[in-house]
């Protein structure tokens, strides 16, 4: 059986395959089916002619297996430094055995691949810091995922958020619609206590755009109310677009390089036609990595920039610290050892380090405020960022996997983790379902709504009076 | 034969020698796909010249980066290996009398008898310290293999007979031509193996600086810290 009805090499672009793959639970039959996919082995070494250039041919050749890499991995660290987790060797035995066999692998190493590519390895580009070539396995796992992708061998729930994508311009099953109405019902939510609250929805020329992720209309609409009481406080302009309103990427974590495309295409065309002065991503890493720092090469775009200024949650909130737009409550600040979770993709891949401690600078109590070591481009991965978050077959191995940051979070010895980023948020949150740390973990946003100062008229009447 | 093996073979190593390396790094740099990388080369190139000079900078002196300080030990025996094996074969006064010989120059810097002693005892000790360490670590022995162990004694073989040489063990003759040819024999071999990292690293370090300076660490005020 070369090609199974569920497990092939076809993404889902309908919503009868989409309920086909969901209703075959945890992939059971899915990933039964993949042990008998057939390698098209003709159409791999095509595409590596055309997509594997000098840059990953050089890095795969010129690897001087000197294993300084092994201790930058969390993985290796994590699992009593097996050597089979040193960064090198993960690449060399899949990626670096497809391009010398030149495409001519079987379905076992296919197989392989893709267990290493996302149980293995998150991306987050660490040992490319300390490779002294500068070999980025992490952009190599990246390919070696798209490579996997188009030959059918991803993970079920990756091959499912590829085809939420496609079908939904989201990574969940949220339609235009279901969005505005959340908006609305957030708003109307919080009229009580915020009188005046608006969601402006497809509001043109505003000067902020805000993006989210999926996430958040489905699961946790308060983070969207949230930001708008910021944003009303803050005294904004500013819009959500009805469609393009999700900037995250699951096909960036399957390896769908089509569907990453499609979606960050949808969001740049709602800048083009809302026109705003700027777009506000939420706190997401892996949503700003894809539709900021990614997106615009997917698009073809030769300034690698987005149509504009788009701005990472964290650049947003220590520009309106620092102009006085948000004001802290001195009274209110952090007054208890706290540490910050850096996120690979808008930290180590972005260079968000400084503004990120400005933010730190305003809402901790100086003296309280504990860096991990290491912090900033050196930190490591949370443990469940590349989507492993999500893939159930990998979930022991990320487990094991999460030792490195809690032992680091412990070394702080914080008890709260400041964590700017859906993926490590969720991550800190199994961390302690598992190794019970006694932490509490949080974005920035409630932090912020609870100490900061609201001005007198935008609070509620009465509440108002009674303070006079 | 000595005759020979310093004139139209020597001549010939050289051909090779730079041939094979400016194919490399024309090859490399024509390979560089702004789409495919995902960086805006051409876009930005001072932010891209910055990146790469800081990357190749950093790492070209000892304990210059982060990654080198994470690993003090191996970054000293790695430096003694590299600074030998640069030094020793440019500025030798007897390479340099070679160069003014045949083609008459005379101002080529060179280096003292001791300092040269020195630097090639330096190269044949760390050689044997990263060949042991291959062996006994395990996460470099899982990558190594035989055509590792065989490029570093490749490496090594003009010092060691070079040394030889110089101290007159016995057998001058024998070794002075085992020195040339194995002096031949490794540059003729640098451009065909992953010992084209003499210019490699230049290039490697170069496309990841401009990496992080275009795009992934833009917005850092000092770029990536290396």
């Amino acid at each position: 059986m070369p090609e199974g009805t569920l497990c092939n090499k076809n993404p889902i672009t309908t919503k009868e395959q989409l309920d086909a793959l969901l209703a075959d639970k945890t992939g059971k039959i899915y990933y039964e089916e993949m042990k008998h996919l057939e390698v098209d082995t003709e159409k791999l070494a095509e595409t590596l002619q055309a997509t594997c250039k000098s840059r990953i041919r050089t890095w795969l050749e010129i690897c001087a297996h000197c294993g300084l890499c092994a201790d930058s991995c969390f993985f290796y660290l994590a699992n009593q430094k097996d050597p089979t987790q040193v960064p090198a060797y993960k690449i060399q035995s899949t990626l670096g055995e497809i391009v010398r066999k030149n495409g001519q692998v079987d379905n076992a190493h296919m197989r392989y691949c893709m267990d290493v590519a996302w149980g293995k390895c998150t991306c987050c580009n660490r040992c490319g810091t300390f490779c002294p070539y500068g070999i980025d396995m992490g952009v190599m796992f990246s390919y070696l995922r798209g490579l996997c992708f188009s030959q059918g061998f991803v993970p079920w729930e990756l091959k499912i958020g590829s085809g939420m994508h496609r079908i939904f311009r989201a990574q969940m099953d949220v339609t235009p619609e279901d969005f505005v109405e959340t908006c609305e019902w957030m708003c109307e939510e919080q009229q009580e206590e915020w009188p005046g609250l608006e969601i402006p929805v497809d509001k043109v020329g505003a000067d902020i755009l805000y993006t989210c992720n999926a996430r958040e209309p489905k699961h946790y609409p308060e983070d969207i109310a949230e930001a708008a009481i910021l944003f009303h406080i803050a005294g904004e302009d500013w819009t959500v677009p009805s469609e393009g309103w999700d900037q995250t990427s699951l096909t960036m974590f399957a390896g769908d390089w089509e569907g990453c495309r499609l979606q960050v295409e949808g969001i740049y065309r709602a800048i083009e036609k809302l026109k705003p002065k700027r777009v506000l991503g939420t706190e997401c890493g892996h949503a700003h990595r894809a539709t900021v720092i990614e997106g615009p090469y997917w698009l073809g775009r030769e300034d690698g920039r987005p149509p504009v200024p788009y701005l990472h949650y964290t650049e947003w909130v220590a520009e309106a610290l620092r102009t006085g737009k948000l004001k802290i409550d001195p009274a209110k600040r952090i007054k208890e050892p706290v540490t910050l979770q850096d996120s690979c993709n808008y930290i180590r891949n972005y260079g968000l380090k400084e503004v990120t401690r400005e933010i730190m600078s305003y809402i901790v109590e100086p003296g309280y405020f504990v860096e991990m070591e290491p912090c900033k481009e050196y930190n490591f991965c949370c443990g469940g960022g590349g989507g492993l978050n999500g893939i159930g077959i990998y979930r022991q191995w990320r487990n094991i996997g999460f030792k490195v940051k809690r032992d680091q979070i412990k070394a702080t010895g914080a008890k709260l983790v400041i964590a700017p980023c859906h993926n490590c948020w969720d991550a800190i949150r199994d961390m302690e379902e598992i190794y019970e740390l006694g932490i509490r973990w949080s974005f920035l946003k409630p932090l912020l709504l609870k100490m900061v100062i609201v001005p007198e008229h935008l609070k509620p009447k009465e509440e108002a009076e009674e303070e006079e | 034969m000595y005759q020979f093996i310093t004139g139209p073979l020597l001549w010939l190593t050289f051909i090779i020698f730079f041939g094979g390396l400016t194919f490399r790094v024309v090859w490399y740099i024509r390979g560089l796909d702004w789409k495919l990388d995902r960086v805006a080369y051409r876009t930005y190139p001072a932010l891209g010249l910055k990146g790469a000079l800081q990357s190749i900078i950093h790492w070209l002196i000892p304990y210059g980066s982060y990654g080198w300080r994470a690993k003090p030990l191996y970054t000293l025996v790695f430096f003694i290996f590299h600074a030998g094996l640069v030094v020793v074969p440019l500025f030798l006064a007897g390479h340099a009398v070679l160069l003014e010989e045949r083609w008459g120059i005379s101002w080529w810097p060179t280096i003292s008898m001791a300092l040269a002693d020195t630097l090639t005892i330096g190269v044949m000790v760390t050689a044997v310290i990263i060949l042991v360490r291959r062996l006994v670590l395990p996460e470099v022995r899982i990558l190594t293999t035989f055509y590792d162990i065989f490029l570093i004694l490749v490496s090594v073989a003009p010092f060691v007979s070079g040394f030889l040489v110089v101290h007159q063990v016995r057998d001058y003759t024998f070794w002075l031509y085992a020195h040339i040819l194995s002096g031949e024999l490794l540059l003729i071999l640098i451009p065909f193996t992953k010992l084209f990292h003499v210019v490699g690293f230049f290039l490697s370090r170069g496309q990841i600086g401009m990496d992080f300076g275009i795009k992934r660490a833009w917005k850092s005020r000092k770029g990536f810290a290396w």
